[in-house]
């Protein structure tokens, strides 16, 4: 071959124009008379919410091929910056949005929305199957976890406490789930103890406390269902008694504090402008306890079903 | 006599004489100790690799299948497919592979042929592109973010965008890499070129480059090998988890492997986790395939001066 | 015979004259002009890099909760705890420690391949081994970092070595992100040796040098410029690798020098805080940026240095 660079940059290129002239890139909302909804709808945010989303989109362009719908899981944050930067038709959030730093950006750019709850979420309290600790009062995880905390020996909490070398694992500090733990338990957002072992990777930490006779940690109730065997869980007594959480006390709020709700903030411009969202927003609102139970995540109360039904306008 | 005997003041004389005494014994000892160490240094890095693939393939290839390589991903483990992710993945290789390669050449070819060391500007030039091997990639995301999706660029969420973001990434890589393929050709072969006249460029096009390509297949190899693995930069361009549908062209949304592979990882069933381990598989599959064009190519053209 | 003797020393140029018409060309010049583009990219890239950081950076310092002093000299990084502390030496450590470690096992391991490779094995073994490396490069990082979680903490450094590590440890992160880097020092050394002129070899065989000897004695000084460049590409992509040591090193900014222990370098912090769910724009995000800048100034320095070392030492051959 005489000139083999130019033949294979030449043949790339070919090949390549060829493939990128595709179809239409879908940027075009339409609706058909027949009902089906075409066009793009861009979904980002929080990694917990996320299986939630994935399933309701997958069901909706299902039943809508046309639509070219896409998941992201740029975390709560940057579903928030993406959204408010007019980025995204709809973000997915496990906590509300910022008032002091988020709300202010969304001003800038003109960008409203509507607020959906559409799940809830536990986080359960796991240990070691060695460590045999049966309920903790909010009390005792506060002087276990608050940042001043000088527990050494998990005997320490009070009468009854099973001992053992005091071993934490919990969620990264840029986490929801840590923000939302340190804020119930202790009082303040990034209020803790420092010597914890932190990872961004819940499976990961289901594996720290499995490893270690000692360990302890909190974490996304979803990832405990799915290792129960592995683990042990600790009730939780929020003032009213020892609850264990479950799907059922999540969602009636008995296990407390430790429910929260999750949600989906839509842009009222997509809504109002892009038949193909409002579409999709309706069908999450109208599937929201099938796909969370697909998801694996705490679907929705019957009274918090309505409350979201209402909030959106009309289909 | 020591003017006559050319090997008198070298290093290599002193180890001749040596040789030929009672030390030839010690040093044949030597050189045996020396080739075993060198087997199992190499070995090291092959075993570390065999275990790894040893680990994921168990997983994966049970769950490797038509279905597995042609369904869309889904929140069912039994329908989940990695269609989309695949397509999207070789998209992205595709414009890095276009990027890189005439940008980092024609850099390295600037730097070693046609830059004054001697000027500060191509100084700072120089070390510029050392640093930029090692900025994290995710920083290249924030760039990506900042410049390519958004700002002077702006093309979005696209392939286009998430394709030049991967580039800069490894672009250092190439360029370091071909600078040195260049470097190691004897200067003699191109001014040979020049003294029969040829102009630079045709000696550098139709001799410099050629004995080159080796070296600078390396360094292709090594960045999309690099590339196909990134997964923090896709994930601030805006690249997507759950995607339905390929690539309709260069400005559409896109998922790709690495991110499917991640995201599932993050889940907490447990059949999630196979499903991971057979995209993985997938992915040194389908980075063989990209590699043994780029081998046929340095094997071709490895010469020994 | 005689006459084209004669006509060859009466047509042929001197060098002077040749190279100066061969680049007055004016497809040269363009030719000069495109190349010179093309290296002006990068210079784009990095103001790019710095313009993305230096603005949130400013602002980080800015903010009343953040002082330059505490930031360079203090010895806690709590950036997002209720009563944050933004001291920068724990990642600094984090990410020193790994990296020497990450060096430690890659340059024995990569450059005893590459010498293997170039001197001493078969040209069949060389081009079965080669690419196997390069597929080792090819791993996703994220595989890499499981696979030191689940598989090398507990079996080899827990069962095999017997030591007493933690699930999250420095150790595992920096031997894995060693690994990690043998391919690309390797291959790049490997393609350096292999380009050292027959020539060399063959004049030390001839005085009776033996093969080790050769190789260490006269091929490694040849190919020094393009090793240490090997080194210092596997140093600058160990400095800058974020999901191996996330996810195996764990995420707790310490000054402790035990390797045992869980660790955090400035990537590990950038990943986890930029993929989370920290508002941006509050302080903690910040400093994403400002971390980030820390980074690109700490490579630039080492990259200086090690340039300087390589001009020094380079040796041309003919």
């Amino acid at each position: 071959m005489r000139y083999p660079l130019i033949t294979v940059l030449t043949f790339g290129a070919i090949a390549f124009g060829v493939t990128a002239c595709g179809g239409d890139n879908g940027t075009t909302p339409s609706a058909d008379a027949g009902g089906a909804l075409s066009g793009a709808i861009a979904v980002d945010g929080s990694s917990t919410v996320f299986p939630f989303a994935q399933a309701a989109a997958e069901g909706f362009q299902g039943e809508n091929p046309d639509v070219r719908i896409t998941v992201g899981e740029s975390g709560t944050g940057g579903g928030f910056e993406k959204f408010c930067a007019g980025e995204t038709d709809v973000t997915d959030a496990s906590r509300p949005i910022d008032e002091k730093e988020e709300v202010p950006v969304c001003n800038k750019n003109d960008v409203e929305y509507t607020k959906i709850q559409v799940a809830n979420d536990g986080i359960s309290i796991v240990s070691n199957p060695k460590l045999k600790i049966g309920c903790l009062t909010t009390g005792q995880l506060k002087a276990l976890w608050n940042k001043d905390s000088k527990v050494s020996d998990y005997s320490d909490l009070g009468d009854g406490i099973a001992g053992g070398k005091v071993s934490l694992f919990g969620p990264g500090t840029d986490s929801g789930t840590f923000d939302f733990f340190t804020e119930t338990i202790n009082g303040h957002k990034g209020d803790t103890r420092k010597d914890f072992q932190p990872s961004e990777d819940d499976n990961v930490l289901v594996q720290g406390v499995e490893g270690d006779e000692t360990g302890l940690g909190y974490f996304g109730f979803s990832y405990y269902e799915d290792n129960a065997d592995r683990l042990n869980l600790i009730e939780v007594d929020g003032g009213d008694g020892c609850v264990a959480p479950s799907r059922a006390t999540i969602q009636d709020g008995s296990y407390k504090p430790l429910s929260r709700p999750l949600f989906m903030y839509v842009s009222n411009k997509a809504l109002a402008g892009k038949p193909q969202v409002k579409g999709f927003v309706h069908y999450v609102v109208a599937n929201a306890v099938e796909a969370a139970q697909t998801a694996q995540i705490v679907p929705l109360t019957d009274k918090q079903l309505t409350a979201a039904k209402a909030v959106l306008p009309a289909a | 006599m020591s003017a006559l005997d050319p090997a008198a003041s070298s290093p290599l004389a002193l180890d001749a004489r040596a040789t030929l005494g009672a030390a030839r014994r010690s040093v044949a000892v030597r050189d045996r100790l020396f080739v075993a160490l060198l087997l199992v240094l190499t070995s090291i890095g092959l075993i570390v690799l065999a275990a790894l693939l040893i680990d994921t393939g168990i997983d994966g290839f049970p769950k490797i299948s038509a279905d597995f390589l042609t369904s869309f991903p889904s929140a069912f483990p039994a329908k989940a497919g990695i269609e989309s992710a695949l397509v999207g993945t070789l998209w992205l290789m595709a414009v890095v592979a276009a990027v890189i390669v005439p940008l980092g050449v024609a850099t390295a070819l600037y730097l070693e042929e046609y830059a004054d060391h001697l000027k500060w500007w191509n100084r700072v030039v120089e070390v510029n592109i050392q640093n930029l091997a090692a900025v994290p990639s995710i920083v290249y995301g924030i760039l990506g973010l900042a410049f390519i999706v958004r700002g002077p660029l702006g093309l979005g969420r696209t392939v286009l965008a998430g394709g030049l973001t991967l580039s800069l990434v490894v672009l250092p890589v190439v360029i370091v890499t071909a600078r040195e393929a260049i470097r190691a050709v004897p200067p003699s072969i191109k001014e040979g070129a020049l003294a029969l006249g040829c102009t630079q460029w045709q000696a550098i096009w139709k001799q410099l480059l050629p004995a080159s390509i080796p070296g600078i297949a390396t360094g292709v190899i090594l960045s999309l090998s690099r590339a196909i693995g990134e997964t923090a930069p896709l994930i601030l361009v805006g690249a997507a988890t759950f995607v339905a549908f390929n690539p309709t062209g260069l400005d559409s949304a896109f998922t790709a492997l690495p991110l499917q592979i991640f995201s599932w990882i993050s889940q907490p069933k447990e059949e999630f986790q196979a499903l991971a381990a057979a995209a993985i598989v997938v992915l040194l599959v389908v980075l063989i395939m990209l590699n043994a064009v780029a081998i046929w190519l340095r094997n071709r053209y490895q010469k020994r001066w | 015979m005689e006459a084209s003797s004669t006509s060859v020393r009466e047509v042929a140029p001197s060098a002077e004259q040749v190279l100066g018409a061969a680049q007055r060309h004016i497809g040269e010049k363009l030719i000069r002009v495109v190349l010179t583009l093309a290296a002006g990219v990068t210079i784009l890239v990095t103001l790019g890099i710095i313009a993305s950081l230096v603005g949130e950076t400013l602002a980080f310092f800015q903010d009343e909760a953040v002082t330059v002093k505490e930031f360079l000299t203090g010895d806690t990084w709590t950036p997002l705890f209720s009563e944050p502390e933004f001291g920068i030496r724990p990642l600094v450590q984090g990410t020193l420690i790994i990296s020497l470690i990450g060096l430690a096992v890659a340059i024995p391991l990569g450059l005893g391949t590459a010498i293997y490779l170039s001197e001493y094995a078969p040209r069949r073994v060389r081009q079965t081994v080669k690419p196997t490396l390069e597929l080792l490069a090819g791993v996703p990082t994220v595989v890499f970092g499981y696979f030191a979680l689940t598989f090398f903490t507990p079996k080899v450094l827990g069962d095999l070595a017997g030591l007493d590590v933690s699930v999250f440890n420095g150790l595992a992160g920096g031997i894995i992100v060693g690994i990690m880097i043998v391919p690309t020092i390797a291959s790049v050394a490997e393609d350096a040796m292999t380009a050292v002129p027959q020539g060399l070899r063959e004049g030390a065989y001839g005085v009776g040098a033996s093969r080790r000897q050769v190789s260490t004695r006269v091929v490694f000084p040849a190919a020094l410029s393009g090793i240490v460049a090997a080194i210092v590409l596997g140093a600058s992509r160990a400095v800058g690798e974020t999901m191996i040591v996330l996810i195996a090193a764990g995420q707790v900014p310490t000054t402790s020098l035990d390797p045992t222990g869980p660790m955090e370098t400035m990537t590990a912090f950038i990943g986890a805080t930029g993929k989370g769910d920290v508002p941006t724009g509050s302080t903690g995000y910040k400093a994403i940026f400002a971390v980030g800048f820390t980074l690109f100034v700490m490579t630039l320095l080492i990259n200086a240095v090690a340039i300087r070392f390589v001009r020094r030492y380079r040796q041309v051959y003919e």
